[in-house]
């Protein structure tokens, strides 16, 4: 009996280490929003196209992670502050890398991201074009 | 039309098909690198941690001497299995500059008195401020910075027993 008393409890000892988080107060900015309706609106909508990086395939407008609301107070205290949305976003990707950022922008590493598809679908509108060229030139 | 173009489209399927398995059959990468390595060390001042401590400001790595700077946090599980090999370092001679991310003073006094304080000096980043300027993503991760106060190079993850000659290593050459 001690034995499984003692099971469970490291078992409950293990759960409880793997959620380890700080027990520290959210910034200041990660829930409240700001308030310039106009002001929140540019911020919600940067949040929205970064990426939180300790949970990767949300972005930090999505994410409880505290790492995201300090990301969050950032954005919006510097969107407060009067800086555009824009170079916010210049100044994470400074750090981070094109990675942090949700809204790619053509650059020496993506531009086949938006050339392929273009290709593509030239080559398929080729092939298309000549195949039914080809059909009507044998109906005359 | 010759017959081998019929086999074409398969050929390309089955391309994508092995590639999508490759890809899946890889490690997932999810370390973020930083890309202030090779930059001078962003402006801060941080408040101490805790009493015994000074807190940690940009002006510290700049006296020529190369240094560690660590990010940790005492509610933090890898940093408890890297604190023996802050502790080889320190006794390698390495000065270890630490930033709390996040972090009560009682908590980091409970922690250094558990595991030992490898540390000259830490300062308490109670935002992430520090962190997200120098393009740090968690914890613990480790910098070096040389002696006029610029980041060399960084090491993601507790650092484990093989990564100490590394770092030596790394702090050899920014002190050069």
């Amino acid at each position: 009996m001690k034995c499984l008393i003692a099971a469970l409890l490291s078992i409950l000892a293990l759960t409880a280490t793997a959620h380890a988080q700080d027990s520290m107060p959210p910034a200041p900015y990660a829930y409240q929003q700001l308030d310039d309706p106009g002001q929140e609106e540019q911020a919600q909508a940067l949040m929205e196209t970064l990426r939180c990086l300790k949970c990767q395939s949300q972005s930090i407008a999505d994410s409880d992670a505290p790492m995201a609301g300090d990301m969050r107070h950032q954005v919006r205290s510097r969107i407060a502050a009067g800086e555009e949305p824009e170079a916010i976003r210049a100044w994470l990707i400074d750090r981070y890398g094109d990675y942090v950022s949700y809204d790619p922008k053509i650059s020496e590493t993506t531009w086949p991201l938006f050339a392929i598809p273009l290709i593509l679908a030239l080559v398929a509108g080729l092939l298309l074009w000549r195949r039914i060229g080809r059909k009507k030139g044998a109906a005359t | 039309m010759s017959r081998w173009r019929l086999f074409v489209p398969l050929g390309i399927f089955s391309l994508f098909v092995g590639l999508a398995a490759y890809q899946l059959s890889q490690p997932k990468d999810e370390f973020v690198e930083s890309a202030m390595v090779g930059e001078q060390l962003p402006q801060f001042d941080l408040r101490p941690a805790f009493a015994s401590l000074p807190g940690a400001a940009t002006a510290d790595f700049t006296d020529g001497n190369p240094k560690l700077l660590n990010i940790w946090a005492s509610w933090c599980i890898p940093c408890i299995s890297e604190a023996p090999q802050l502790e080889r370092l320190q006794a390698s001679g390495v000065e270890i500059v630490g930033i709390a991310i996040r972090d009560r003073p009682e908590d980091v006094a409970r922690f250094l008195a558990s595991y030992g304080n490898p540390y000259v000096r830490i300062g308490a980043d109670d935002l992430s401020e520090v962190q997200l300027e120098i393009g740090s993503s968690g914890v613990p991760e480790t910098f070096v910075i040389d002696g006029e106060g610029k980041i060399t190079y960084q090491h993601i993850g507790d650092i484990r027993p093989g990564d100490v000659p590394v770092l030596l290593d790394k702090l050899r050459e920014a002190g050069e």
